[in-house]
């Protein structure tokens, strides 16, 4: 039924690599976030706020540009992580991770924070009288009970991750082998004459690895709710 | 011997609490809404007063003058909270070795026996709190706080979310606390009935305000 060419298979593997490590490079940072949006007051917060979401909100392409103008080779940014410590983002599959990591982050953060918000409080004042200290507390007791959240968040940034077009195209063009996903492989079959067909391909394919981290998602989900209440 | 002398603004609320506790149990009595548990709270450290000065045996624990501010981790002092608050993600087992755990105490299995055996919570210690009734769950809540080896106990209407038939399960239970944990112990409520059984002293709370401190000729009939 599928007939997935050599290039398919590149595109596709090179997804599932970038949504993968966008995910886990920037879930520190989104829980982080998260637990400071839910739990702090703090000066300048709705503008922490503003800046996290925003890429849910910016045309996908501007994101890319501001990212191709702080990160490319000559851009300020770019150039001194190049030169001093040779890391090049621009038109390579680590400036993918960056791209799509970005415009998932609000996802990821939205997903857990609700969970952070829906945990009662009460319950770390209970762990600081049996000598937990804020650390220990958010280790043992917030982190365990936001587990379903992040998990959620997790996988709502996979799929955002694998979908993302165009500021991954804006920032690091439409390399096959390097930077040219899914949906970048899929735009440029539909840009050859007779290319729908393998397209096509391609479109059932993004459908299938979505609908399995949907269900996955779904199933650890229930898993770690079932865990907190059940048996 | 607790010595505490605090206040605070909740609000439109103020609170201004001055009282001494010896060993044995104190009561804190007075009507809902007093302002109680805002003076035990502060008493854990988890509500800090305004001004004022709470001392433990000898140990500062909160002095607004000199700015000491003992964090409630660094306080041993125990709580059982009004809704037992167990941790909903831990098996009882894990939740009485919560203490334990977060203070770096070797296991005492001969501790930890006594009091299973205390409270009668042995067959529940490989379930989740969710699958336990509001009798056990304030048993084993007062398991977990005991076993953290507490200086001083703060007990927080521990009966008040039960019903009468709950209420009768857990009271001895509290009896033999009380003389069997060698600790003082704070109990508050707004129950004449329940203090005059488990108090010797009485602190009562209206309003805001200490209005009296003494015996048990303080509560109503």
């Amino acid at each position: 039924m599928l007939h997935l060419t050599p290039q398919d298979w590149t595109a596709i593997l090179l997804s599932l690599r970038i949504a993968t490590v966008a995910v886990a490079v920037s879930l520190p940072f989104g829980i982080a976030v998260a637990t400071l949006l839910a739990r702090k007051d703090f000066w300048g917060k709705s503008l922490v706020d503003a800046i996290v979401y925003l890429p849910l909100v910016l045309p996908p392409v501007v994101t890319g540009y501001l990212l191709l103008i702080t990160l490319g080779r000559r851009a300020p940014v770019g150039a001194f992580l190049a030169d001093h410590f040779g890391i090049v983002f621009a038109f390579r599959w680590t400036g993918a991770v960056i791209s799509c990591g970005i415009m998932a982050f609000p996802l990821m953060v939205r997903a857990i924070r609700l969970s952070i918000e829906a945990i009662d409080r009460r319950l770390e004042d209970a762990a600081a009288t049996l000598g937990a200290n804020m650390f220990w507390a958010f280790v043992t007791v917030t982190l365990p009970l936001a587990l379903p959240g992040i998990i959620a968040g997790a996988t709502l940034a996979f799929a955002r991750a694998l979908g993302e077009f165009g500021a991954t195209i804006t920032f690091v063009s439409n390399i096959p082998g390097e930077t040219q996903t899914i949906s970048a492989a899929i735009y440029t079959l539909t840009q050859v004459p007779g290319g729908d067909a393998a397209a096509l391909q391609l479109v059932i394919v993004a459908v299938i690895i979505s609908l399995a981290a949907l269900v996955a998602s779904e199933w650890l989900a229930r898993r770690a709710t079932a865990r907190m209440h059940g048996t | 011997m607790l010595a505490v002398d605090v206040e605070k603004r909740l609000g439109g609320f103020s609170l201004n609490a001055n009282f001494v506790a010896e060993g044995g149990a104190t009561a804190l009595f007075g009507p809902s809404g007093a302002g109680k548990t805002s003076v035990i709270n502060m008493i854990a450290g988890l509500l800090r007063p305004d001004r004022g000065r709470i001392v433990l045996d000898g140990d500062v624990l909160f002095d607004a003058g000199k700015r000491v501010d003992l964090p409630a981790w660094r306080r041993r002092i125990g709580y059982v909270f009004q809704e037992g608050r167990l941790f909903p993600h831990l098996s009882v087992r894990r939740n009485l070795d919560y203490g334990r755990w977060m203070c770096s105490q070797a296991a005492d299995v001969a501790a930890f026996s006594h009091v299973v055996e205390l409270l009668d919570i042995g067959a529940l210690l490989d379930r989740r709190p969710g699958k336990l009734s509001g009798g056990e769950r304030q048993r084993v809540a007062i398991g977990r706080t005991l076993l953290m080896r507490p200086r001083l106990l703060l007990l927080d209407e521990p009966l008040a979310s039960l019903d009468a038939a709950r209420k009768q399960e857990i009271f001895p239970y509290l009896l033999r606390l009380r003389d069997e944990a060698k600790v003082p112990i704070v109990y508050v409520s707004h129950d004449a009935g329940e203090v005059k059984s488990i108090a010797r002293h009485v602190v009562r709370v209206d309003g805001g305000r200490v209005t009296a401190t003494g015996g048990l000729e303080l509560l109503p009939d």
